[in-house]
């Protein structure tokens, strides 16, 4: 006993485990796969779903209105022609990084803690890659005939897309990333798929799942590509969620408006992704865990990892400010240093200092451990991060745009009715995919974390390992 | 050396473990023992146990290398056929062939298409799906998603009796031993 302690102690960290003790492959199976295989829907549940569900009809009413009437039901005017559309765009796609961050770069790194919380961080990624999409799409006004503005294929009118646009250059991003991502997804969940047919006592459920997990055995050579394959689809994410952000930034950077003419905005944007995004995990990590009785599996050591990468992109997120005001100043453009005075002093300055007071202050408290220890203060922090990061894309977006070259176009933005309808409406898509996916799919991926139990170790004596050194 | 064999209807025998090092070492010792045809399941990953069975690791990462160069030339070629033969447009009198703004495009489908042979590559080669294949007929072998491993010796294999396979594998510290029906 005393050994089996020590042993797990050593397989893990020694004062905050990423596993809970007293765990075995028995234990942690059950309590993952209980949730979609029980019959209960806990009333708890039941409201979240039916939140989504309003948000979600809310987004069809606001959806169905726009294509009746036109784009001018928002309140994009004509020197602020980019507004929530494309705020909502980036504030969703950032988000979204964080699943492949964690599932990706984090494996690469041989990041133990990412196993218990990539799943679910993946879905958010999917969920929220496909709340993003939305907005651009629905700001061509017509979406139908987005398909050749977008896409390059043959059509009647002997059209191809503008391939030096980064307009373009963000389609081929986000859908890549988009495909890429629910494919890591798929290929994650087939063993817990297995798991779930050969687990499932009613027949519906054992005939969907064994549908889905394509007849998987889990056999050494089954397993054997099976981790190739994972590995080169992390080796692939990498430079991907790297890249989509970058492509994201240069919509912006590759134009010639006063503040996004920047070239610090490729990593100034990938690491405020990776911010929002570790930001939204811990809003749904925090809940998830303590509602699912899934502690021993999302540990204090899981908050506090998260906590610590958001502080690290959160520092570098407010570098970026820093650089951004240096370079408008050292420009000695006088177009860029208004830009900047007009930020900080014009009539949207009110957002301006409030990002800055949230990234650049109020982020230092995660240096104090009992913050990071608390979940009441992080579950605050994390709802606070989001939302300084939805300002930040306002503050780039709109107080840019705003007050441009000549002062006779320039003019006030507030959104209208129909903005926040459309995108509460997006949130309402993410809550109702999310309930769903946390109900009816196995939200932890078990056979990873079976991995994390020392007995999960094995020794080859030498002589026998010819081909498998180095494993 | 073909010793007598009652292998009607009998794909192999199924030796149950309940541990990860168990199956490893029984792996070993079946291997010694000259027995060729044999597999093992597990409920995780046992890298170990693909060098230890098969010694023989996949084509997989030459097949994606091969892809992810496909779709480098897919997306490169695609745009310098739309923008400089089939549809040129002069943009501030700039060449049509811009080569740098084509990179980001090309490279993203060389992720595009390297993934996806990486996910469906897997799948294919593993010869999924498969609805059908014979150790799902041994109950047990539902356990073998969740805590129990297990090693299947074919009765294919040239060094296979039953009654002297089956002692062997009871040997190996196996906590169950069953026929696998074809």
């Amino acid at each position: 006993m005393a050994q089996h302690v020590h042993a797990q102690q050593s397989a893990t960290t020694l004062e905050h485990p990423v596993i809970g003790p007293g765990q075995d492959y028995e234990s942690i199976t059950e309590a993952v796969s209980e949730i979609p295989l029980g019959k209960r829907y806990p009333f708890g549940w039941i409201i979240g779903l039916l939140i989504g569900l309003a948000g979600l009809g809310a987004l069809q009413l606001a959806i169905g209105y726009l294509l009746l009437k036109g784009i001018y039901i928002w309140g994009n005017n004509v020197p602020v022609g980019w507004a929530f559309d494309i705020i909502n765009f980036v504030w969703w796609i950032g988000i979204g990084h964080a699943g492949t961050l964690i599932s990706a770069i984090l494996m690469l790194f041989k990041q133990q803690w990412r196993m218990s919380i990539a799943r679910f961080a993946e879905a958010m990624t999917i969920f929220a890659v496909a709340c993003a999409a939305m907005f651009p799409l629905l700001h061509t006004g017509r979406p139908w005939l987005a398909a050749y503005w977008l896409f390059p294929y043959p059509n009647t009118m002997g059209l191809w897309p503008q391939f030096r646009s980064p307009l373009i250059w963000d389609v081929f991003a986000v859908s890549t990333y988009a495909t890429v991502s629910v494919v890591f997804w798929i290929v994650g969940l087939i063993p817990d798929l297995a798991t779930m047919r050969d687990r499932a006592t009613s027949n519906v459920k054992r005939m969907v799942f064994g549908t889905l997990a394509l007849g998987w055995r889990g056999s050494a050579r089954h397993w054997h590509r099976y981790e190739v394959a994972s590995l080169i689809l992390a080796g692939l994410s990498t430079p991907l969620v790297l890249s989509v952000h970058s492509v994201v930034s240069f919509d912006f950077a590759v134009s010639v408006i006063p503040g996004w003419h920047a070239t610090i905005f490729p990593p100034y944007f990938v690491a405020g992704a990776i911010y929002s995004g570790f930001g939204m995990v811990l809003t749904l990590a925090i809940p998830i865990r303590a509602y699912y009785k899934l502690e021993h599996l999302i540990t204090m050591k899981h908050i506090d990892n998260m906590a610590k990468v958001m502080l690290a992109t959160g520092l570098i997120v407010a570098y970026g400010y820093a650089m951004e005001a240096f370079f408008g100043w050292y420009s000695a453009n006088q177009y860029e240093r208004f830009m900047l005075w007009n930020r900080m002093t014009g009539p949207y300055a009110w957002s301006y200092w409030l990002l800055i007071f949230i990234n650049a202050v109020l982020i230092h408290v995660l240096w104090f451990k009992s913050v990071r220890y608390n979940l009441k203060y992080m579950f605050v922090l994390s709802l606070i991060v989001n939302l300084a990061m939805w300002l930040e894309r306002f503050v780039i977006i709109v107080t840019s745009l705003h007050r441009d070259f000549v002062v006779s176009s320039w003019d006030m933005y507030s959104p209208t009715a129909w903005d926040f309808m459309m995108f509460g409406g997006t949130m309402g898509l993410f809550i109702t995919l999310f309930f769903l996916f946390m109900k009816f799919v196995p939200m932890i991926s078990i056979f990873e974390v079976r991995t994390l139990l020392p007995e999960a170790k094995v020794h080859v004596p030498h002589g026998h390992d010819t081909h498998g050194s180095g494993h | 050396m073909h010793v007598s064999k009652d292998k009607t209807g009998l794909y192999g025998l199924m030796a149950e473990f309940d541990s990860a090092q168990s199956i490893v070492d029984a792996s070993i010792k079946a291997v010694d023992a000259g027995y060729s045809k044999l597999e093992a399941y597990t409920p995780f990953p046992i890298e170990e146990l693909n060098d230890i069975i098969h010694k023989k690791r996949t084509n997989l990462p030459k097949l994606v290398l091969f892809m992810a160069f496909c779709g480098m030339m897919t997306g490169f070629t695609l745009q310098y056929w739309a923008s400089v033969i089939e549809y040129p447009m002069n943009i501030g009198g700039r060449p049509p062939a811009t080569w740098p703004a084509f990179i980001i495009p090309s490279y993203e489908l060389t992720i595009l298409f390297s993934a996806l042979t990486a996910a469906i590559g897997m799948i294919a080669l593993n010869g999924l799906p498969q609805p059908y294949h014979p150790v799902f007929n041994v109950d047990r072998f539902s356990l073998a998603s969740s805590d129990k491993f297990f090693l299947v010796i074919e009765a294919e294999d040239a060094h296979f009796a039953k009654e002297q396979t089956s002692s062997f594998l009871q040997g190996l510290g196996a906590k169950g031993v069953y026929d696998v029906a074809e």
